[in-house]
């Protein structure tokens, strides 16, 4: 009998590694079916026009072009979107951003593609356009979709608690401040690709970089008119995705290639200007915040305005804003509180979902405000935080009850007795020359799964396999979070098996079963829940056919270990393999349907913003502290060293929490201090990775990762969603590091070193 | 034109445009898709290949340029079913998430541990400043490549 180690809690190697290093594992991207024909489009050069002609009589007949396809080519509905179908797959009457897809080609290989698109010729008549949220909601604005009762406005709502204009003048102190919050680009290294084909029973098969293979399948079904039944969505591990592929990217225009090919495989990979041009962004915000206290530190009002830029067209805009919304109090208890959110269509790039979706535009404005407020009242700022953070059972400012596990006090108590934080005036005062030091920190939460209206459902499968083996069958996307080896891990715990006795299936409509998206900090709490379910299932079927065939008189006298089961009266070894083969292959195969709980309570919002995914019941909780050096010549931030300190429950794999937690932090240093995404009239300025600057190695320090692990009941041993809680505080960390360093807040970002110098220039001479 | 060079230890004699991109040559006409192509123009290192043994971007070079040289992609790095210990390092450490970035990283490794066997922390985050990574914060990978670094010194 072997040894057996629990396999939760231990840094289990992930299963997608060595697939990976080797070059072996075949992403969406490394698809070169025989035959295959390249698809491309030809975008919008305005950001608001009229269709008035396509030709394309100078490609048609070019050789090597195999197919030139407009909206009138598509027999279905030609639009997607969730929850708001208004996109098209090409653009019918008009255009509405410099981007929106018109004209698709088919060609024999990349370089004819090209030469197409560049010869076809739209006619265009250029509409008025609006490019400003607050002046897209104005009466006489442009309108980007007609015959909406609500004009530009996507989605629109309040939260009031108490009464927020009267207990703003109760207040001792109170702070105002307005924040500019910029697009972020997910920047995944895998742009857009897929391959798509027609077979001969008529089955469109997709295989792409996507998050959400079953919502596609849906999705194409309506926009195509092709049977819901005869698509196929297949979604290998992702190339990275952090939201960008959270819904239809490529696949539209995929699946139309694919229905006009002449049953050639299609294959489309977008180049990562078009990937800029085309994909979803982080949603720019205007964010205003008024934060009142009482000289005793005690929150009393709090007034927040939010206007979120969703562009073009609404795909994820109403959730993120509800999320906003629900995230804008932050982790404290305020009695009075208005918080009203606008979420607007404009002639810009669409926004979408970007991991922390909403929360890190607010957490970024709050988390700054309390710092001001702090020192108003001459509070030590992480004093403050503790003397109004939530404890469970508490509501917070925005009305959201912490019904389940909350450790966001242990979280900043954790960052109190750090030494990062207990040593920062000697750390500071040890300056060198020309450069200013400063110490910041924030604190923030994050909802895990879709809130009250959309229920969060996984339905894991589990097989038995002939040979003894398991096969797990993945329902949710791994776009690099390492959802797939936590379900190994699940699965192995439960059923005592090495990692090495099972095999995965990717996300596949014909194969795995409908698990939602890859997104909202779910994949491992949803359908980790369910597979655990599954699993404990299987087992029970297995150690109850042991005794059927008389192997042991008691089930609970069985122990299953790598492909054996052990019978420990008798110390007799039984190979699974054998159990299996008495099993009926759909006993073989289990099954389990799991649904999140949700917050049913309070129920005073305003039923859109309810719809959209407003409150949520579980939460991830954090505090992260940054220390920062400002270069005084040259305004350059440099982040010295990062404490994250996190509550997302039970710790199941160290490193593949740990990864999130660098991993996400890193990217939250982009957004808070390079990643400047640049607009004119609607025209993008920073086309590629040379202007739209990522974090290298070179730019960020080693995370200081420490976690609090509470229990979290609801979740697979005790775990919750870690994968957005980790990026929605740098942002506000390092600004109020920045502000310590140099007497100011810098309320747009990023925080560019041009700003910095600004601000330094202004210095009086010491 | 044919060209004529070496890819993984194996002559290869292929008929090409001249000036067709080394990645697309590696990922379409051989089949090697380990290689990956994330901007197409020189930023972000995924589908860095060794020339004749120093790391150079497959998307800025042409086919012709291979002529009579000895390439090494991902696909060559480990000899037989034994992992190369800078790719079981990364196994081991935590250095793959999405793992798009993973065989350009890799293979600048390679090339930077032959020029520098005993680097420290920083020294690694300049020689890989040029493979851009979106998953990890770079900090597992450092990790990796410090302790491939150790073990293969042990192994001389």
């Amino acid at each position: 009998m072997t040894t057996y180690a629990s396999p939760i809690g231990s840094s289990l190697k992930r299963v997608d590694g060595p697939g990976k290093i080797s070059g072996l594992e075949k992403y969406a991207a490394d698809y070169y079916p025989d035959n295959c024909l390249w698809a491309g489009a030809k975008r919008s050069d305005h950001p608001h026009a009229l269709i008035k002609k396509i030709d394309i009589s100078p490609v048609r007949n070019l050789p090597g072009i195999f197919a030139v396809l407009t909206h009138e080519d598509i027999k279905g509905a030609n639009r997607v979107g969730v929850p708001e179908m208004d996109q098209p797959v090409l653009a019918d009457c008009k255009v509405r951003y410099k981007g929106d897809p018109v004209v698709l080609v088919l060609a024999e290989n990349k370089t004819l593609l090209q030469e197409a698109i560049d010869k076809i010729i739209i006619k265009y008549e250029p509409l008025p356009a609006v490019f400003d949220p607050e002046a897209a909601l104005a009466e006489n604005a442009p309108l980007l979709h007609e015959n909406r009762n609500n004009k530009n406005l996507l989605l629109g709502g309040k939260v009031i608690r108490g009464n927020s204009i009267a207990a703003m003048s109760e207040c001792d102190a109170v702070v105002e401040a307005d924040f500019q919050l910029p697009w972020q680009e997910h920047a995944y290294l895998e742009t857009e690709a897929g391959v798509a084909r027609v077979d001969e029973e008529g089955i469109l098969e997709i295989i792409a970089s996507t998050q959400t293979p079953w919502r596609d399948r849906n999705e194409l079904a309506y926009a195509l008119g092709w049977p819901v039944d005869k698509i196929r969505v297949i979604a290998p591990y992702l190339g990275g995705g952090f939201g960008g592929k959270d819904g239809i990217t490529v696949q539209g225009l995929l699946g139309l290639a694919a229905l006009h090919s002449g049953g050639r495989p299609v294959k489309m990979w977008n180049s990562r200007e078009e990937s800029f041009l085309s994909s979803t962004k982080r949603h720019p915000g205007q964010v205003h915040y008024e934060l009142g206290c009482k000289n005793d530190g005690t929150l009393h009002a709090l007034n927040c305005r939010i206007v979120l830029d969703t562009g073009a067209y609404a795909s994820l805009g109403g959730p993120v804003l509800a999320l906003a919304m629900e995230h804008a109090a932050g982790v404290y208890r305020i009695p009075h509180a208005l918080i009203e959110g606008f979420s607007v269509y404009t002639n810009n790039p669409v926004g979408g979902a970007f991991r922390g979706f909403g929360a890190p535009q607010v957490l970024a404005g709050l988390e700054q405000v309390m710092d001001i407020l702090a020192d108003k009242i001459a509070w030590d700022p992480l004093a403050f935080r503790l003397k109004n953070a939530v404890m469970r059972g508490d509501e917070t400012g925005a009305g959201v009850w912490m019904s389940n596990s909350t450790a966001i006090i242990p979280c900043l108590e954790k960052v109190q007795e750090h030494p990062l934080w207990t040593s920062r005036q000697a750390w500071v005062s040890q300056s060198p020359p020309f450069k200013q030091r400063g110490v910041g920190l924030a604190a923030g939460l994050q909802g895990t799964g879709y809130g009250p209206m959309v229920a969060d459902i996984a339905n894991a499968k589990i097989e038995l396999l002939s040979d003894g083996r398991f096969r797990i069958y993945s329902g949710v996307a791994d776009m690099g979070q390492g959802n797939n080896p936590t379900n190994v891990q699940i699965a192995a715990e439960v059923l005592g098996q090495a990692a090495e006795c099972f095999e995965l299936i990717q996300p596949d409509t014909l194969q795995t079963l409908p698990s939602g998206s890859s997104a909202a900090s779910r994949t491992t709490y949803s359908y980790g829940n369910a597979l655990k379910a599954a699993a404990l299932q299987l087992k029970e079927r297995i150690l109850t056919r042991a005794c059927n065939m008389g192997m042991g008189l008691y089930a609970e006298d069985f122990l299953l270990s790598s492909g054996r089961l052990n019978h420990l009266p008798s110390g007799r070894e039984i190979p699974l393999g054998l159990v299996a083969a008495s099993m009926r292959p759909e006993e073989r195969v289990s099954i389990y349907s799991y649904t999140a709980p949700v917050n049913r309570y309070p129920d005073k919002i305003n039923p859109d913003i309810r719809a959209a995914g407003f409150p949520h019941r579980v939460f991830a909780f954090a505090c992260h502290l940054a220390r920062v050096q400002i270069d005084e010549l040259t305004g350059e931030v440099e982040v010295c060293d990062y404490l994250a300190v996190t509550d997302a429950g039970k710790v199941l794999n160290p490193q593949l929490y740990e990864q999130q937690v660098q991993g996400g932090a890193v990217q939250g240093m982009g957004y808070a201090l390079w990643e400047d995404f640049k607009l004119d009239r609607g025209e993008l300025m920073t086309r590629n990775l040379a202007t739209y600057i990522l974090p290298t190695s070179m730019d960020v320090p080693d995370i200081l990762s420490i976690a609090v692990e509470t229990v979290e009941e609801s979740g697979p041993f005790g775990m919750k969603g870690i994968g957005e809680i980790v990026i929605n505080l740098a942002l506000p960390a390092i600004a109020n590091g920045i502000a310590r360093a140099v007497g100011q807040h810098i309320f747009k970002s990023p925080l560019t070193a041009e700003q910095l110098l600004l601000i330094l220039e202004k210095r009086p001479a010491e | 034109m044919k060209i004529v060079f070496e890819l993984n230890g194996i002559k290869q004699e292929i008929d090409c445009l001249p000036d067709s991109r080394v990645v697309d040559l590696l990922r379409e006409e051989l089949g090697h898709t380990g290689t990956k192509e994330a901007c197409g123009s020189g930023e972000c290192g995924a589908c860095t290949i060794l020339v004749d043994g120093v790391s150079k971007l497959s998307c800025l070079m042409l086919a012709a340029q291979l002529q009579g040289r000895s390439i090494t992609t991902i696909e060559g790095m480990s000899s037989g079913k034994k992992l190369h210990p800078i790719q079981q390092a990364f196994v081991d450490k935590g250095a793959v998430q999405c793992g798009f970035c993973s065989p350009g990283m890799l293979m600048a490794t390679v090339d930077f541990l032959q020029r520098n066997p005993a680097p420290d922390r920083q020294q690694i985050r300049t020689a890989l400043s040029g493979n851009l990574c979106r998953c990890t914060g770079y900090q597992k990978i450092i990790d990796a490549v410090e302790s491939a670094a150790a073990e293969m010194r042990d192994e001389l």
